[in-house]
This record gives structure tokens, C-alpha cells and sequence, in this order.
């Protein structure tokens, strides 16, 4: 039976992880291929980087750093941030990443996503979606640049013409939960869930182990992806994944 | 002991490469006949769609150098794509002929929630493959990701299938000192590297 996934985030800026990491036993914890390695040994089933590097140099060096890290790591990563073209994707692939994930850029020019699966096959490239929800519209609403600026993309919309371009996966954060810690928006998770065939992670406001037991279990998603609880320790992938064996949710 | 990693230009070969190397064989990437002859066992990787992996091992007649290879009784490892091109045909993108090493065909995955079969699913062992010499760490998850399947196969080369909601996903293949994997490995944490490393002590025992 297939099992659901969970997926440690982190920030990478200039080549090195940043956002309050709290490792003391780690000899430096600003390094991800060190983190990477620390969160595959508590058994997490894939890892995504997010390259927040401003400049060239930065994304330059993330290439490098996918490089450590396929060099020295036997599970699955995403490479996501400052994707703009099919030869960024070439880059980070070919350095030995399994999957790239576009966001912006894909807002930007939807064709970006049909290009890279083209040339990669669908599984490679994961559209994440950050969206919001608007009293105004009475949906979820797309937003680009960090969670910036609206777009008149409603989410589940948007998620299913990523699919119909060749995304593989949908990577969807909550900007309504993100940083709440209340738990995933399970509403939103389940609307895209519904109007797509392929795998959909759900991301923003995981707080404790029953958050992820609602998502995976009453949502039926695929994969929940979080950062600053296992970094700050608040709870560790190995704990959560005891949890929801117990709960009955079929994980690795 | 050294592998020949077949380069028809299909996919990425950095991480199946550090895998083997972190084995601690030597590792040959190439597509020259003479130096995938030279090694003591072969590799076929793959990512992308059938038909052009197909086209490609046509143009550089890597496809007769693999047949003979059967023949002359060559380990070869093929993962992924790299596994499906041993089967009869594909229906992958248009139909298309395969290498036809394994019995069967390449088909979409159909009646199941997900497209692709993507993350861990457990392998359930239908017989032995004579590569293995020590038994299976019950931890028995490997990473898939693959949106056609192994349909119609002969049971009798059947090694390891995954239950993915009902389908049986051949996951580990073999006919004589051919074997296919269709999850990947290199990807799969502590069970992958147990399952490269008995392939080359399976290997290393043939040579």
C-alpha cells in the first residue's frame, strides 16, 4: 500500500539554511546537506529546498548544494525558488534533484510547466500553489511572489490547469494557516485534492502530530509538508510518524 | 569490480552513479560498446517517455549491444524506464516496440485515485532472485514514480510486486542475468542501498 509522505521544508539563502534552526547537536546547522541527512535518518520521505538567494552567486551555489546533497542522500528532494525557465530546470535536475517546483514563474507563463514536463516527464515538476482565502470572491484566490500579490487565478482552477500542463504534483499552502500552527487548512486541501488526479501535498499551519493525521487521514492527501516544527524541535518526523501509526494512517 | 553505466541520454545518471559509488565500485558512464563491454556488469537507467529512449538506443544501436548482451549472460540492471525498455512493448505517448527481454507490456495506470504512483509503497517478495543472499530487512518500503506499469507478465520472472490500490506493480523483475527494477533504488534509503548492494554481491559471485 502506498504511503503517506512527509515532507521537512527548508529555506536555503546564499547556500545555507536559514529560519531559526535549533540543532545544538548538529556540528553546523546552517548546513543542508547536514539537515538533509539528519531529517532522512528520522525518516522522512522526501525533503524540499526552497532557494530564497537573491542573487545569481545564490543560485548558483544552490546548484552545489543539490549536488552535496545527491552525492550523500538516498531519498527523494524538491528544488523550488528562482525557477524561471526550462534551462533553470535542466540545472537543478541534471545536479541530481528528483523534482523542481515553480510558482510565480508559472503564473507568469503557464507554458513553463508543459516545457518542463515535456522534457522531464510530469513527475518531475511540482506547481506549488499559495492561495487564500477571499470573502470576496468566496474561494480560494491564487497568489504569486511570496504570497504578494493576487492573481484572478481561483485555486482549484489553477491547480487543475497546472495538471492539464503537465504538472506531476501540486504543492498547495494555506496562506490563511501558514505560521498559525493551527493545523493544515483542511477545506482548501480538500477542494484541490478533489478536482486533481495527481499527488497533492499540503502545506502551511502544521502545529502537532493530530494536524497531520487530519490531512492525511480525513483528507486522504498524498503528502503534508512542514518547516518550522521539526526545526525548532517542537516535534520531530520521527514522533509523528509514531503518531499516525497508531492512529492507523499508513506511513513508512 | 567495475559497472558499466549505459548513456543512451536519457534522464539523470548523477544519482544512480554516486549510489554505486558509494558502494564503493567503480563506475563507468558512457555509451562506447568497448568500455560497457570491459565492465564486470551493466546499468540501464532511464527517465522520460518510451518511445524516444526507444529511439535513442536505436540510433546508437545500443539496442542489438543489449540484446547480446542477454545472450552472452551479462548482469544487467535496469531501473525504471530503464527496466520497462526490457519489456515487449509500451503504449507510452504511441505504440511502441520494445526490447522484448521481459514478457509483457508497458500500460497506463487506470482505476486508480493518483497519477503518477508516486512515494513508498512495500514490496511483497514472490520468489527469491538468485542475486539475494541475505534476507529482506522487514522494512520492506521503496520510492516509485512512474505513471505506466507492467502489465501481463509472466509469473515465473516476477521477483517483488507493490499493491498501489489494488493493481500489482511489478516492482523487481528477472529473466536469467537480467533484472529490472521499477522503483528506484538509488532513492529508496537503507532498503535501496541493501537491494544495489546484493545485486553486486550477486555480481561479484557470476565474475
Amino acid at each position: 500500500m502506498l504511503t503517506k509522505r512527509i515532507i521537512p521544508c527548508l529555506d536555503v539563502k546564499e547556500g545555507r539554511v536559514v529560519k531559526g534552526i535549533q540543532f545544538v547537536e548538529l556540528r553546523d546547522a546552517g548546513d543542508p546537506v547536514e539537515l538533509a541527512k539528519f531529517y532522512d535518518e528520522q525518516g522522512a520521505d522526501e525533503l524540499v529546498f526552497l532557494d530564497i538567494s537573491a542573487s545569481h552567486e545564490g543560485r548558483e551555489t544552490m546548484v552545489d548544494v543539490v549536488r552535496q546533497t545527491a552525492a550523500s542522500l538516498a531519498i527523494p528532494f524538491t528544488v523550488g525558488g528562482g525557477i524561471r525557465t526550462l534551462d533553470d530546470m535542466k540545472r537543478i535536475l541534471r545536479a541530481g534533484a528528483d523534482k523542481v517546483s515553480v510558482n510565480t514563474s508559472a503564473l507568469e507563463r503557464p507554458e513553463l510547466i508543459k516545457e518542463g514536463s515535456d522534457y522531464f516527464g510530469a513527475q518531475c515538476i511540482v506547481v506549488a500553489i499559495d492561495a487564500r482565502y477571499s470573502e470576496e470572491d468566496g474561494t480560494w484566490m491564487v497568489y504569486t511572489h511570496g504570497g504578494r500579490n493576487k492573481t484572478s487565478w481561483k485555486a482549484v482552477d489553477w491547480a487543475q490547469e497546472a495538471v492539464r500542463l503537465g504538472a506531476g504534483e501540486i504543492l498547495l499552502t494555506s496562506m490563511n494557516q501558514d505560521g498559525e500552527k493551527s493545523g493544515f487548512d483542511v477545506n482548501l486541501t480538500k477542494a484541490v485534492r478533489d478536482a486533481v488526479t495527481v499527488p497533492v501535498i499540503a502545506s502551511g499551519g502544521a502545529g502537532n502530530a493530530e494536524h497531520f493525521r487530519a490531512v492525511l487521514q480525513d483528507v486522504d492527501t498524498d503528502a503534508a509538508l512542514a518547516a518550522s516544527i521539526f526545526h525548532y524541535k517542537e516535534t520531530s518526523v520521527a514522533e509523528v510518524k509514531s503518531y499516525l501509526r497508531e492512529k492507523g494512517v499508513c506511513v513508512r | 569490480m567495475k559497472i558499466g553505466v549505459i548513456d543512451y541520454g536519457m534522464g539523470n545518471l548523477f544519482s544512480v552513479e554516486q549510489a554505486l559509488k558509494r558502494l564503493g565500485v567503480d563506475v563507468v558512464v558512457t555509451a562506447d560498446e568497448a568500455q560497457l563491454e570491459a565492465a564486470d556488469a551493466l546499468l540501464l537507467p532511464g527517465v522520460g517517455a518510451f518511445p524516444d529512449a526507444m529511439k535513442r538506443l536505436a540510433e546508437t544501436k545500443l539496442d542489438a549491444f543489449i540484446l547480446a548482451q542477454k545472450e552472452a549472460n551479462k548482469p544487467l540492471l535496469g531501473i525504471c524506464l530503464g527496466m520497462q525498455l526490457l519489456f515487449e512493448a509500451s503504449e507510452e505517448v504511441a505504440p511502441t516496440k520494445g526490447l522484448g527481454i521481459f514478457t509483457g507490456n508497458i500500460e497506463r495506470f487506470s482505476g486508480v485515485s493518483r497519477i503518477p504512483h508516486m512515494g513508498w509503497n512495500d514490496l511483497q517478495l514472490h520468489q527469491t532472485p538468485a542475486w539475494l543472499q541475505d534476507e529482506l530487512p522487514a522494512e520492506r518500503h521503496v520510492y516509485f514514480v512512474h505513471s505506466f506499469y507492467a502489465a501481463n507478465m509472466d509469473d515465473a520472472q516476477l521477483v517483488a510486486f507493490a499493491d498501489y490500490e489494488g493493481v500489482q506493480v511489478p516492482g523487481i523483475v528477472m529473466n536469467g542475468s537480467f533484472t529490472g527494477m521499477q522503483f528506484h533504488p538509488e532513492k529508496s534509503g537503507q532498503l535501496g542501498v541493501f537491494l544495489l548492494e546484493q545485486w553486486l554481491k550477486g555480481v561479484a559471485a557470476t565474475c
